[in-house]
């Protein structure tokens, strides 16, 4: 397959949120990729996707700004792939990259911001944008993934998580629901299947793909928190000891509310949450240390040691 | 799940009827209410044009009303009275009195886009929601939510810088909203996740907070943000504006 070959080396977008609080991801990320041989070359000069909020400012403009990452990435560098670890950004980008191929408005308004800002501007075609874990699936893939574990996740219980923003609209995704082999986006099982590889089990979760309330997180702590509590049980429920993550604003919305629901209604959940990468590096052998598992407000080392993985 | 939209036959234009009888028929119990007749003359025959007119409300027109957005809808599962499918049918009914009795529910919209992936019509309910809450700033109907001004917070730093830093975003966000950082939860929130972080990361991040980081020779692409973001600003304003109140259908006149 020659997406091997493609995602050996490709362009990184960490996004913001990876140089904030989302630093373990960042850590994790690099530190599975180098062991995996996968390399990773980050995006210069990088700025803001434009998220979820200058979207509702204007659409047009948070295209434009995924514009200029896509630029840089295919024009300046020379890169064919754009790998984003962050749920947002990833979705930014593959919307930007809709947008750009389908309305004509948003093309002009992406011409005449990048022409006044002084660069080159982007057209839709010019690159690929993938998520981490289309990055690690389809570049390393389960097999070669299973040989290469050292010690592994020993049945570690684990209930996936993915959120609203890697499958959501659907539009966006021309290549998931492509049948076997693709990405589902009503059931997506991209990081099932890594951490199936890796040694866990996957319990049954039914709310992979629930909203977080993550766009309101602070803005309306009270709906984020109950449909975070709803989350935190139903993986407890099904029997998980560790939420698996693969976006920076979910796992600490996840994190933050759940200290929340615990000081201020008194409902206490015990599930760790973890980014893939993380669970991933410790299956390859790296110290907890190593992908920042100790960074995280909810510490899941405990969780690790209890089925003496690492 | 059937959804039960009971919620929406408002008080005031029911009849109860504790004994009736209508051509012998008994109707009183749960057959005794009923929905008043009544003819409606109040309604804005522009209202359509003014949400389409606003970022995501464009495919409003498309709608068919067949209930998918509010049956699939993360917050309407906390609040029947959170509904999307509603909210549309109001607004191309031009019904704007009837709309602006949920002014303080609709920009709870968590735009988790099951709506938007339900909608057999492409109407992009969420980009809607969001049209209809920047329509009703826009028309004095309501204050900034607390969605708006974090858009905004987070959104000036972008222009300003190209990047944003998440505390710098919460920091500001809390000073304009009035809220204390130093909520019990927060602290704790806080203190967890500074136990475990490496004394180089503290740093680099009290760093950020000081020396913001920014995309180099951002200066320009701020220019010309801004100037494209002002020009739509006047646009929306006219075009919400535009619509009232001469717009305004009454047959009195
Ligand atoms: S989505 Fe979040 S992390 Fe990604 S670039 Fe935008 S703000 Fe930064
Ligand atoms: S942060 Fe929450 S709202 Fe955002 S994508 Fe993740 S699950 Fe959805
Ligand atoms: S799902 Fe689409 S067509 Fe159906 S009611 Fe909602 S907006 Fe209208
Ligand atoms: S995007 Fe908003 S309206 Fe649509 S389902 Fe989510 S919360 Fe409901």
């Amino acid at each position: 397959m020659d997406k091997k070959q493609a995602y050996k080396k490709v362009a990184y977008y960490p996004g913001c949120a990876l140089e904030g609080s989302g630093h373990g991801y960042n850590k994790s990320t690099k530190a599975v990729g180098k062991k995996l041989g996968l390399e990773l070359e980050e995006v210069k000069n990088w700025n803001c996707c434009g998220a979820m909020e200058v979207k509702n400012i204007d659409p047009k403009i948070q295209t434009y700004l995924s514009a200029r990452v896509m630029n840089i990435a295919a024009n300046e560098m020379g890169h064919d792939v754009v790998m984003a670890p962050c749920n947002g950004c990833y979705h930014n980008l593959k919307k930007a990259e809709y947008d750009l191929a389908h309305d004509e408005s948003s093309r002009e308004v992406t011409d005449r911001l990048s022409s006044k800002a002084g660069h080159g501007t982007y057209e839709a075609g010019q690159i690929e944008t993938i998520h981490a874990l289309d990055w690690i699936k389809d570049g390393i893939g389960e097999d070669e993934l299973r040989r290469r574990v050292k010690g592994g996740l020993k049945g570690l219980k684990v209930a996936n998580y993915y959120g609203c923003m890697y499958t959501r609209p659907r539009h966006i995704f021309p290549e998931k629901d492509q049948g076997p082999g693709s990405e589902s986006t009503s059931k997506p099982h991209f990081m099932d299947d890594l951490l199936a590889a890796a040694g866990a089990e996957n319990v049954d979760f039914a709310l992979k793909t629930a909203c977080c309330g993550g766009a309101h997180t602070l803005s309306d702590k009270d709906t984020s928190t109950k449909l975070v509590v709803n989350i935190l049980k139903a993986a407890e429920e099904a029997g998980a000891e560790v939420i698996a993550t693969e976006c920076p604003t979910c796992h600490a919305g996840l994190e933050m509310h759940q200290v929340r629901a615990e000081k201020e209604f008194g409902i206490k959940t015990n599930v760790k949450m973890m980014y893939f990468t993380q669970l991933l590096g410790v299956a390859l052998g790296l110290s907890p240390r190593k992908v920042g598992i100790p960074e995280n407000a909810s510490d899941g080392r405990a969780a690790l040691r209890a089925r003496a993985i690492a | 799940m059937p959804i039960h939209e009971k919620n929406l036959i408002r008080p005031e234009n029911l009849s109860t009827h504790e004994n009736l009888v209508i051509d012998g028929v008994d109707v009183s119990g749960d057959w005794s209410t009923f929905i008043k007749p009544r003819v409606v003359t109040d309604y804005n025959e522009g209202l359509q044009d003014e949400i389409a007119a606003l970022p995501g409300g464009e495919y409003i027109h498309r709608c068919w009303q067949c209930g998918s957005c509010t049956n699939s809808c993360t917050v309407n599962a906390l609040d029947p009275d959170f509904n999307p499918r509603h909210w549309i049918y109001l607004i191309r009914m031009g019904f704007e009195d009837e709309l602006v009795r949920d002014k303080d529910l609709i920009w709870q919209c968590v735009s988790c886009n099951k709506c938007t992936y339900a909608c057999p019509r492409d109407v992009v309910p969420e980009g809607v929601m969001k049209a209809t809450a920047h329509w009703l700033e826009l028309k004095g109907y309501t204050e900034k939510s607390p969605s708006t001004i974090f858009d905004e917070e987070f959104s000036s730093q972008v222009f300003r810088t190209g990047k944003i830093e998440d505390g710098r975003v919460m920091m500001g966000f809390f000073r304009k909203t009035g809220q204390s950082l130093l909520q019990p939860w927060l602290v704790e929130f806080v203190k967890k996740m500074l136990t475990g972080l490496p004394l180089g990361w503290m740093m680099k991040m009290g760093w950020a907070t000081v020396f913001h980081p920014r995309t180099k020779g951002w200066a320009r692409a701020r220019a010309a943000i801004e100037e494209y973001a002002h020009e739509k600003e006047l646009e929306h304003l006219a075009a919400v504006r535009g619509g009232h109140p001469e717009a305004r259908f009454d047959p009195a006149k």
